[in-house]
């Protein structure tokens, strides 16, 4: 039972991560309450997601990220792929938008419209196909950089703001890729162009990924620096770590670009 | 294609902006690692070598660098002080004003006062030993962004203890300056040592 309390205990409480996560959870749950039916898996894969990047995050989990290279790439794994990967499968605009009040949805046509139209703009311009996997891939190897990862994992605040920058950027790309709604503000690429993106993404990882594992010197010093959460070889943490960031990270882009191809023949079924 | 050329700048322009937020924070001009407005000031309550409370106020009024380890270590830590000393020695030639070094052990299950005093005796006067409790232990190296682990004990009770290997060095009022890793050399640690303590 201490164990239990221990574990879901947060090592670094972040009232921001913490307050996002309750605000996602709870507008959701509004939004179904006032009638929105997303359906079982879409409203399982949307709390799967926010529970996942709770867990790293909020949890006694965060200790280990902090203090072994292997599970700091396992909760970027979580942060950036898996988690904003479940929640942008749910497409859950729909039913948070039914859990704003009238008012708040009439916001981007009332007096602060020009904000709503530059940050639209704003995000069309990050979500063009170019861009957007230059950034997904971008800041993995920015936070990969041995002197940035060094101060990020030094300084609590560069930590946090590492975090989320790959959350957030981990819901852009993810949004992008599985957008259905034809109104959105997000651009809607074709199915063949949202593979190609996936299918792109892909080497650079699988390169990084591959030189960490192969590396035959130790280059994240940071966490000789640190300590360890416990004692272990430091190249074999490095080369799991290496294995997180090659492996399971490409395999999400083949797991996406086959949901996208089933979307792409539900639709045909549908049409027909 | 215009997305094109705007994806061909957005990128170096963000790098930049980055590089420069983080290039911002450690100060520049060390010749180990600067981490000025990277880590918390010196903050600490502790048990010294000689049984008595030592806390962080004790130690101002001259540069301190800490170092967390245990007297059992092997390699790291006898490797780390002789380092330490001979920097301190080094730099100390030339300077007025006192430098001193912290040994924390993260083992005070093995670590007595005593045990801490021959040990530190060894290496240096400059050294002072310290340690606590596993949970005050647990605060002061979260607050450097460091930590500590035990390993399984083997046939005679003996066991590895994980800590960090790096020394922290704070100026005289107590504010984080520069980071010493096991790469820097003693050199580089004596310049980096008489600079924080000219201010």
């Amino acid at each position: 039972m201490n164990t239990l309390v221990t574990w879901l205990q947060p090592w670094e409480p972040s009232l921001p991560v913490f307050a996002a996560c309750a605000l996602a959870v709870s507008l959701y749950a509004i939004g179904m309450m006032r009638g929105a039916t997303p359906g079982f898996w879409p409203a399982l894969s949307y709390f799967a997601g926010v529970a996942l990047i709770y867990a790293v995050t909020q949890t006694h989990y965060d200790y280990y990220s902090q203090y072994l290279f292997s599970a700091h790439r396992l909760q970027h794994l979580v942060l950036h792929h898996l988690g904003p990967f479940l929640i942008a499968l749910a497409m859950p605009a729909t039913v948070l938008a039914t859990a704003l009040p009238a008012r708040v949805r009439a916001w981007p046509r009332g007096p602060a419209a020009p904000l709503f139209g530059a940050l639209r703009r704003v995000y069309r311009i990050l979500q063009q196909p170019f861009i957007a996997g230059v950034l997904f891939v971008g800041v993995i190897y920015f936070w990969l950089t041995p002197e940035i990862h060094f101060d990020a994992m030094l300084s609590i605040d560069l930590y946090w703001f590492m975090n989320w920058t790959m959350l957030l950027d981990g819901l852009l790309f993810w949004w992008l890729i599985f957008e259905r709604n034809d109104q959105a503000v997000t651009p809607r690429l074709s199915p063949g162009r949202r593979i190609l993106l996936l299918a792109l993404i892909m080497p650079p990882q699988i390169a990084l990924g591959a030189y960490i594992t192969f590396s035959g010197q130790n280059l994240f010093e940071i966490y000789d620096v640190c300590g360890r959460a416990f004692p272990i070889d430091p190249l074999l943490d490095q080369q799991i770590g290496g294995l997180i960031t090659w492996i399971p990270a490409a395999m999400m882009s083949v797991m996406a670009a086959i949901i996208v191809l089933a979307f792409r023949l539900q639709g045909r079924d549908s049409d027909a | 294609m215009p997305e094109h050329s705007v994806g061909r700048w957005i990128r170096p322009v963000l790098v930049l902006a980055l590089a420069l937020v983080l290039g911002a924070c450690g100060g520049s001009g060390y010749q180990t690692k600067g981490i000025e407005g990277l880590l918390p000031d010196l903050a600490f309550r502790l048990t010294s070598e000689t049984g008595e409370p030592l806390t962080a106020e004790d130690l101002r009024g001259a540069p301190t660098v800490v170092f967390f380890g245990f007297t059992h270590c092997p390699d790291v830590c006898p490797t780390a002080m002789a380092r330490i000393a001979a920097a301190t020695e080094a730099a100390g030639e030339d300077l007025d004003g006192d430098l001193q070094v912290l040994f924390v052990s993260v083992d005070p299950g093995r670590d007595t006062p005593q045990r801490l005093a021959d040990y530190t005796d060894f290496f240096s006067d400059r050294v002072t030993g310290a340690t606590a409790s596993v949970e005050q232990l647990r605060e002061l190296t979260k607050r450097y962004r460091a930590t500590f682990g035990y390993g399984e004990p083997n046939e005679f009770g003996d066991y590895n203890v994980s800590h960090s290997s790096a020394m922290y060095v704070f100026d005289a009022r107590g504010q984080a300056r520069a980071l010493f890793r096991p790469s820097d050399s003693v050199t580089a640690m004596a310049a980096d040592l008489r600079r924080i303590a000219e201010g």
